[in-house]
């Protein structure tokens, strides 16, 4: 194609959105709430999975040792789980410790040693960091058979359910984005339709004088792209202006819930939108123009 | 031999005057499998004839312009086109075969929104002519037809007869080897229709093949031209300088 050819079907796209202005700015607006929603849901989806990995990293295993266990054979043990495939890190707290720790939610170290007959009932426990969350309860099982380790606990029942809630949402927001997409490629291909259906006339004669159908399509598929385009960088706009604010004002309520604040998200969905929304509305045009090329 | 003519050159063959440029080969069209709109029809037309297409509507003269222009395919037979079968076309050569082939209609089909100059400018834009090449030859032809002077007009400002030869110049400015003519006259007064009736045999006399498909016995029966009729989808009759009537 010449490029002389490719201003002509600039032309032809500029003219026909400048025709059929409200009808276009309708289309791209639809096109931008459509979109907008869509971004909304991915960046939620994206930040329940940051809270869910977040959660799930600061989960731990705590392996409790026997009470009468020497403390060598407990350094023995942290020392082999520090290299045990799986775990980041481990760390002994010993039975004093313990107490202390106790002792601050529940009054004086002397009051609990009362209570106990002036024994510390507590073990020795290990704190184990894992690498990956998901396979924390093989390696709680793996501990558990050691030898001097008395019980695990990693809060299996918190973590299975985390990670189910976190498998389900991810569908989820991938069917929801899908169910989306669809529905604005259809929403352009219903807007496009109708400027093709009203210059089908033009179509039938560009056909009659051996236009091929690149040439026809071409300028519609350039209306598509720039109605896509505008409604896309629309959506992009006011997903992020949205989504600074409502950070902001969580984060100063919510101090604890952790949120992606990086800018880096934010241009990444924006240019994401934005070229979606060019590729749904060029795809949009192409499919509209498909029925009425068959002269 | 300029661009224009390059681009079409698909169907460029170096045939003689009196040679076959359209040859039907026993072709039937079948419609939903029990209507026949031709039957079994053989006919060869040659370089630089003027062909009347006559018969009752429902003949299948349409079905006839339709099959030549590749808008519909045989169900039966072998359409050749310039020594080239055109219903083995793959679908980007259709475009070609068609630069090759003028149309003109009843009802004109101009673009009720663009000037005379811009209608006929069209039909060189779609082939990708160079914009200097578009305006000398959209001049030339308007000349020709002799609307060089209404250039600036849109059809709703121009009579039956200026659309009429506005649609002749859209359809020869790609220099066609080939000009259709589906009920040219048709919707013409008696006066008008002879007025385009000599410019389409104008355009014959420089070289172009004209097939006119109509009704207008007058018309035919004091040109003496060939005749080809047509009825109920078969060939009645194949006269070199016949009259009007589609008896056997």
């Amino acid at each position: 194609m010449k490029l002389r050819t490719f201003g002509l079907f600039l032309r032809q796209a500029a003219l026909s959105l400048w025709r059929n202005a409200w009808m276009s700015l309708a289309a791209a607006i639809s096109v931008a709430v459509t979109l907008f929603i869509l971004g909304t849901f991915v960046l939620l989806i994206l930040n329940i999975n940051f809270i869910a990995n977040t959660l799930q990293s600061s989960v731990e295993i705590a392996a409790f040792l026997e009470v009468d266990a020497p403390r060598s054979e407990a350094r023995a043990l942290q020392e082999r789980l520090k290299n045990f495939p799986g775990i980041a890190d481990v760390v002994l707290v010993t039975k004093e410790e313990g107490l202390k720790t106790l002792a601050q939610q529940f009054g004086s170290e002397e009051e609990l040693l009362k209570a106990t007959g002036g024994v510390n009932p507590l073990p020795d426990y290990l704190r184990i960091k894992v690498q990956d969350p998901a396979q924390i309860g093989e390696i709680a099982q793996a501990v558990q058979s050691m030898p001097g380790v008395d019980e695990v606990n990693y809060g299996q029942a918190v973590v299975e359910r985390l990670l189910a809630v976190v498998r389900w949402v991810r569908y989820l927001g991938a069917g929801i984005v899908v169910l989306l997409g669809a529905g604005s490629l259809l929403l352009l291909m219903i807007t496009i339709r109708l400027a093709v259906y009203a210059r089908r006339r033009e179509i039938n004669i560009m056909k009659y004088v051996g236009a091929t159908d690149w040439f026809i399509r071409w300028p519609f598929l350039l209306e598509g792209f720039f109605l896509g385009l505008l409604g896309g960088a629309l959506a992009a706009a006011a997903v992020a202006a949205g989504y600074s604010s409502l950070v902001n004002k969580i984060s100063l309520s919510l101090v604890f819930v952790p949120l992606l604040r990086d800018g880096y998200i934010l241009w990444y969905s924006g240019l994401g939108l934005t070229a979606g929304g060019a590729a749904i509305g060029a795809a949009g045009s192409l499919l509209a123009v498909h029925r009425f090329l068959k002269v | 031999m300029s661009k224009t003519t390059l681009r079409g050159c698909f169907f460029v063959s170096s045939l003689e005057v009196g040679e076959g440029l359209v040859q039907f080969f026993n072709v039937t069209k079948v419609y939903n499998q029990n209507i026949y709109a031709l039957k079994d029809v053989s006919v060869k037309i040659d370089k630089g004839e003027f062909v009347f297409l006559v018969g009752p509507s429902g003949a299948g003269k349409t079905t006839f312009i339709r099959l030549l222009f590749r808008e519909e395919l045989p169900t039966k037979g072998q359409i050749i086109v310039a020594g080239r079968s055109i219903t083995r076309l793959r679908p980007r050569e259709i475009p070609l075969l068609r630069r090759n082939i003028g149309v003109i209609f009843q009802d004109f089909r101009l673009l009720p929104d663009r000037t005379v100059y811009e209608n006929v400018a069209f039909a060189l834009q779609v082939v990708e002519a160079p914009p200097r090449e578009i305006k000398a030859r959209v001049e030339e032809v308007l000349a020709q037809v002799g609307l060089l002077s209404k250039a600036h007009l849109f059809p709703h400002q121009l009579s039956g007869g200026e659309q009429q030869r506005t649609a002749i110049a859209r359809a020869i400015v790609n220099r066609p080897r080939i000009l259709m003519a589906d009920e040219p006259t048709g919707n013409l007064d008696p006066a008008t229709s002879r007025e385009i009736m000599s410019l389409l045999l104008e355009i014959n006399r420089l070289g172009t093949t004209v097939i006119m498909a109509t009704h207008a016995w007058d018309i035919v029966n004091t040109l003496k031209r060939r005749v080809i009729a047509l009825d109920k989808g078969r060939l009645v009759r194949d006269d070199r300088e016949g009259v009007y009537g589609y008896e056997a």
